[in-house]
């Protein structure tokens, strides 16, 4: 076994430790907790590197090549059971190692550009350590090989998030946003431990691999195949679901999402790490890294196993429903955010459909160039002073020559443009295998359709922000917020772009690097040469650069270059052709369908639909818990107290008006009848031998007549 | 069996203390709370003698002391620990210092204050070692009254209903127990746990019953189930389990902090104690024929004081109500122990993992818990009495030490992985899901709850712009700093390397599920 592969664990444990460390510096240490934070994300780099060289010079034949180490945690029953003790470990395969490259590459560029962002902040050190904490977390999640431990890693990843989120505290909105997110991923991570526990008991174990006995090989997914559960459906696929919520929830799938663009509170850059390039994706590799679960059940004739197809339609929903609304915002991070969402969507279509390469590959795709276009948008609202309308904007490519090239690169990346861009590759792959899809055709319907919308929307952005001319320059004393951003407000000082500069070099330089990644990612996973997918499956890449003319894959890359092409066409003829001039101007949209854009704009009315059901139902049950535990239990203790003091009462009036009163009467009766005999006993003789004599004679009398009658 | 009577020295060190406490002259405040806290740190210094001499591989009891007492009454003094009674012994001694430090600062009759935390803890190690029931109920009721005089005498300005009802409410816990266990002495002929024990798991105690005791025209299995229901209030009252926890919310909140810490650290442990020492060995074949019904009270008490700690405003009894919450998930561990008698391999295996779960649950709440009331008893000093929810906001700003430590303890309560309430609970609910998965499945529910609200006060306090009545809030001092940083660190000691914990515990784990038949 490779040094590296022993030695796996390093890589989540440098940044942990540089945490840890950062925890205990002083507010004033601002240059320590950088060099802290960003040396320990170097050696992690150079450690990835060294594991990704590690996977690649154990090629599969036709089989996917594991090493891990899998260690004793803690026992919790009979020593002699082996089940009775759970065990921990880290893998190394090339899913792991494609994501350790790419998590600690782009974090490494994300640390140096905040750097730059942060430099102003009082909290610079805090929020290095947290970042640090975040990337421990991540690359935690990416090398367990246990269910457990990625949970465990999981958790600390949505508490980091968490943290971000709410990292400019003293907002009300921040700290709201950072709780939402919490709570709704929460939920999602609710799910995943009931889907956890039931794995484990019915596997006992929850060790991936371990040698033929983890819950990824083979005898334990017979086993649960084999189990039916409720619903006539087998054990296998009501965990997969369970742990799919957990997705679900991490990586903002309808009907979770909510709380991803409400995240945008957060710091720029933390929005590009956490909420674009990595966190959220971790949902999507958490339903790569257990895909032998949810396709558990699959090859009976062909179908389709049921967690799969409730991934992809999941994700074919979100996609569109996510683009749709990222079309109608006016916030360039909530844009973005929308964007995220949709393109998360994709990858769970792509998982759902085609499988862990093709999901994957978006993944990594998409983690640079939104990485890229985060970072850009970052440097546009340092440039403008923290303004995030674009309707203030526009024309900045003026201003900003190096930020609006890169954003260009990332925006046509993200949009599909064709042959030269990643995106384009990626996307290509999973509208591929939604074609192909058995169970039905919608999804390949639905991506087209979110594909247009895709390029549409990015297009509209760029317009609005780096096209025409500046709009807030105008209106520089007019600071009444426009209509219907009071809600997308992050920063409540608004003070227009007056002075819009390029962002310094330790901003740009990352932008530059995500564009070469973003430009060059696509060419190692196109038809020709499919390094990337083979990597990931374990088999040797073979150059066929024929298959690029096949009649199928011909088609499908002419009709999505077309479908881009058609929508960035339609974004530039709505809005660049005749650049707005006031910000306060209404949408081309809104101007043409008000109904539609506004039930856009307010993304379907989903956190007031919310509002209205689960949140008030929940404060209802509370307040009637709370009522019912003071009146009803509560009430029935004092009715208990009560009944008793009425008792006691009753004994009290019993005691005094019966016993006691009986009682005194008894002895009054008692001196009053002394003292009436007392009288008796005057004392006078005369008196005495006076009722004797009487009493004599009565008695005789008495005597006589007894005689007589007798 | 001969040899030091170590247990017998745990159990009389703050006994003597207390008496000596309470002779200091009231106005010397600061021997008083020296020495009482002296003789508390002799008290955890003995504790962990006897973790030392503790035998972790043998699940039985250890270090027993056995002498004949009354022996017409069959009464004998006998103590000993296991694994259970340990790993409650160590947590007593680790809260009651924890409380004393935080009632450093009443100064109304110190001694007799300190010297009645001290009967309790005596009456606290007394009924975690007492192995029969002559002189564990003396120091049961030994807890019970000093904890009625800390909350009468230094309480909140509601504090005489609340020390009344609590005072009231657990004397007819006990008085139940008292009369179940005359009734079972007049049938078994013994008070001994363990003997009773014995009969329980043969199914002896049914037939002892109907030759010995009749009432009325009650059959025996209708007699068993009296008693057990007796029983098992007694110890409901005490965990509390709703609807027997009306006392709680009041109590808690009206008690001084550092008697607070001392009721939801160590007292509430008290029932689920006697739940696993008591109930479950003599009662068990009642305890399962009464699963479902019991389900449903741990599963409503789970959901709905979650829920209700949600509806609160103030933090006090918001931590009240989340007490409850957490020793549910006690309940619904042990109870899941006692849902299925096949002795198969697997199950057993779920067992063990529940019930390990139930004691680590036991430990973290008692610690976390008592952290926390630790925390808003420091806010409430600071405050001046108030800790309303939204009393406050933006503490962040003005006291991030505090902030920082209270909020991980807040987290560790909400069950974060990686701190000492998530493997508690994981093992609960792994155990528990395949042995009563409904009641499981419903009970998550109060996990998400748990996290709303514990986010809400997070929210609230220490989030938002910085309410200016507190602008100049101290921080925490340095000797707060050094009395709450153990109880942090151990938080992610046993949340990282809960082998610590599970070591001492497991074979006493293993022992009675095995021995837990019926």
């Amino acid at each position: 076994m490779d040094w590296i592969v022993q030695k796996l664990w390093l890589i989540p444990a440098l940044p942990l430790v540089a945490a840890g460390l950062s925890a205990l510096l002083k507010q004033r240490q601002r240059r320590l907790a950088a060099a802290l934070a960003i040396g320990a994300m170097v050696l992690a780099l150079a450690l990835s590197c060294m594991a990704f060289v590690s996977a690649l010079q154990h090629p599969g034949q036709g089989s996917v090549v594991r090493q891990g180490v899998n260690f004793f945690w803690f026992q919790f029953g009979d020593p002699r059971n082996s089940d009775a003790a759970v065990w921990l470990g880290w893998v190394l395969d090339p899913l792991t190692a494609v994501m350790l490259v790419m998590v600690t590459l782009v974090g490494l560029l994300i640390f140096i550009y905040s750097l730059g962002y942060m430099a102003h902040d009082d909290n610079f050190t805090r929020f290095f350590c947290f970042l640090s904490l975040f990337a421990a977390g991540m690359l935690g999640v990416l090398i367990a090989n246990s269910l457990l431990l990625l949970f465990i890693c999981w958790e600390l990843v949505g508490l980091t998030s968490y943290l971000l989120i709410g990292f400019w505290y003293h907002k009300p909105s921040a700290a709201a946003a950072a709780k939402k997110a919490f709570i709704t991923t929460r939920i999602g991570d609710l799910a995943l431990l009931l889907g956890m526990v039931w794995l484990y008991s019915q596997t006992g174990t929850l060790l991936f691999y371990d040698g033929g006995h983890g819950c990824l090989e083979q005898s334990a997914l017979a086993r649960l195949v084999a189990q039916t559960t409720t619903l006539g459906m087998a054990a296998s696929t009501g965990i997969a679901l369970l742990i799919f919520c957990g997705a679900i929830g991490k990586s903002g799938q309808v009907p979770l999402h909510v709380w991803l663009p409400d995240a945008m509170e957060g710091p720029t850059p933390v929005s590009a790490l956490i909420h674009a390039a990595t966190m959220v994706a971790a949902g999507v590799f958490l339903v790569a890294r257990v895909y032998p679960l949810m396709a558990a059940g699959d090859g009976g004739g062909g179908a389709v196993a049921a967690a799969l197809q409730v991934v992809a339609w999941v994700g074919a929903i979100t996609a569109v429903f996510a683009a749709s609304i990222a079309a109608a915002q006016t916030d360039i991070k909530r844009i973005l955010a929308y964007s995220t969402v949709s393109q998360l969507g994709f990858m769970m279509r792509g998982l759902g459909t085609g499988g862990v390469a093709v999901g994957m590959f978006h993944l990594i795709t998409h983690a640079c160039f939104k990485a890229l276009l985060f970072l850009g948008t970052g440097s546009v609202i340092h440039g403008c002073h923290e303004e995030q309308d674009i309707r203030r904007m526009g024309g900045l490519r003026q201003f900003m020559p190096i930020t609006f090239a890169t954003y260009a690169v990332g925006m046509l990346a993200l949009s599909g443009f064709p042959l030269v861009f990643s995106g384009f590759w990626s996307k290509d792959e999973i509208l591929h295998s939604a074609h192909g899809w058995s169970v039905s055709h919608w999804p390949f319907y639905l991506g087209v359709f979110g594909a247009l919308l895709t390029a549409f929307y990015m297009t509209r952005q760029v317009c609005y922000v780096f096209f025409g001319s500046l709009r807030s320059r105008r209106r520089e004393e007019d600071l009444i917020p426009l209509p219907g951003s009071t809600e997308t407000k992050s920063e409540p000082t608004h003070v227009g772009c007056y002075d819009v500069h390029e962002s310094p070099a330790v901003m740009t330089w990352p932008l530059v690097g995500l564009a070469l990644l973003a430009i060059l990612l696509g060419f190692v996973g196109t038809p020709a040469w499919p390094w990337f997918q083979d990597f990931l499956n374990g088999e040797r890449a073979v150059l066929a650069p024929g298959k690029l003319a096949e009649p199928a894959t011909l088609w499908l890359m002419a009709l999505s270059s077309v479908v881009v092409i058609s929508g960035m066409g339609l974004g530039w003829w709505l809005y660049g052709r005749k650049p707005q001039t006031d910000p306060g101007a209404l949408d081309v949209l809104e101007r043409a369908r008000p109904d539609i854009y506004a039930l856009l704009r307010r993304k379907y009315f989903v956190d007031e639909v919310y509002d209205a059901t689960v949140i008030r139902f929940n404060s209802w049950w509370a307040r009637s818990c709370d009522w019912w535990d003071d009146w009803v239990w509560n009430g029935a203790v004092q009715l208990v107290s009560y009944a008793v003091v009425g008792l006691s009462w009753l004994n009290r009036v019993f005691d005094e008006y019966v016993v006691n009163l009986g009682f005194d009467r008894g002895c009054r009766g008692l001196t009053e009848g002394g003292g009436l005999m007392s009288r008796l006993q005057g004392g006078g003789v005369q008196g005495y031998l006076r009722v004797i004599g009487v009493a004599l004679g009565v008695l005789v009398l008495l005597l006589l007549w007894g005689c007589h009658a007798s | 069996m001969t040899g030091f009577p170590l247990i017998s020295l745990l159990t009389l060190v703050p006994f003597i203390g207390a008496v000596l406490v309470i002779g200091i002259d009231p106005e010397r405040r600061k021997l008083a709370r020296w020495l009482a806290l002296g003789f508390s740190f002799a008290g955890l210094a003995l504790a962990l003698v006897l973790w030392g001499r503790f035998d972790s591989a043998s699940g039985s009891l250890q270090l027993e002391e056995r002498h004949l007492w009354i022996p017409t009454l069959g009464v004998q003094y006998h103590v000993g620990v296991d694994g259970l009674g340990l790993l409650m012994v160590l947590l007593s001694a680790i809260v009651v210092p924890m409380a004393m430090l935080a009632s450093w600062n009443i100064e109304d009759r110190v001694p007799i204050y300190f010297s009645l935390v001290l009967f309790l803890q005596a009456g606290l190690f007394g009924t975690f070692t007492a192995l029969n029931f002559f002189h564990w109920f003396i120091f049961w009721e030994l807890s019970l009254i000093p904890a009625f005089f800390l909350i009468k005498l230094w309480g909140g300005p509601l504090r005489a209903p609340a020390a009344t009802q609590f005072f009231i409410y657990t004397m007819a816990g006990s008085v139940a127990l008292l009369l179940v266990f005359l009734a079972l002495f007049l049938a078994a002929g013994t008070f001994d746990f363990l003997q009773l024990a014995d009969l329980g798991r043969k199914g002896a105690l049914i037939p002892l019953l109907s030759a010995k005791l009749g009432w009325h025209d009650l059959t025996t299995r209708g007699l068993a189930l009296a008693l057990f229901a007796g029983a098992f209030f007694g110890f409901a009252v005490k965990v509390p389990l709703m609807p027997f926890h009306t006392w709680l919310p009041a109590a808690y909140t009206e008690a001084p902090t550092g008697t607070t810490m001392l009721l939801t650290g160590l007292m509430s442990k008290m029932g689920v104690y006697g739940f696993l020492r008591i109930l479950l060995p003599i009662f068990p074949g009642e305890v399962h024929r009464m699963l479902t019904p019991l389900l449903w009270l741990t599963v409503i008490t789970i959901i709905c004081s979650a829920s209700a700690a949600f509806a609160q405003r103030d933090l006090k009894r918001m931590l009240a109500y989340s007490s409850i919450n957490h020793l549910g998930y006690c309940l619904l561990g042990l109870l899941a122990v006692m849902s299925s008698s096949r002795m198969a391999a697997v199950p057993a295996v779920e067992k063990a993992a529940a019930l390990n779960g139930v004691f680590l649950q036991m430990f973290n709440h008692g610690l976390t818990a008592a952290t926390l009331f630790w925390f808003v008893g420091c806010l409430e000093a600071r405050s001046g009495g108030a800790r309303g929810l939204h009393d406050f906001g933006g503490l962040r700003k003005v006291a991030p030490v505090f902030c920082g430590l209270m909020g991980i303890a807040l987290f560790s309560s909400l069950g974060l992985p990686g701190l000492n309430g998530f493997i508690g609970e994981f093992l609960i609910f792994k155990g528990a899901f395949p042995l009563v998965t409904w009641a499981t499945a419903l009970s998550v529910i109060g996990l998400l709850v748990t996290a709303i609200f514990i986010l809400t006060i997070l929210q609230r306090v220490f989030h938002g712009p910085l309410n200016e009545r507190w602008s100049r809030l101290p921080d925490l001092t340095l000797v707060e700093r050094f009395t709450v940083l153990p109880a942090i660190g151990l938080m992610f000691v046993l949340g990282i390397y809960p082998q610590a914990l599970l070591g001492v515990i497991n074979s006493t784990v293993v022992r009675m599920v095995e021995q837990l038949t019926f």
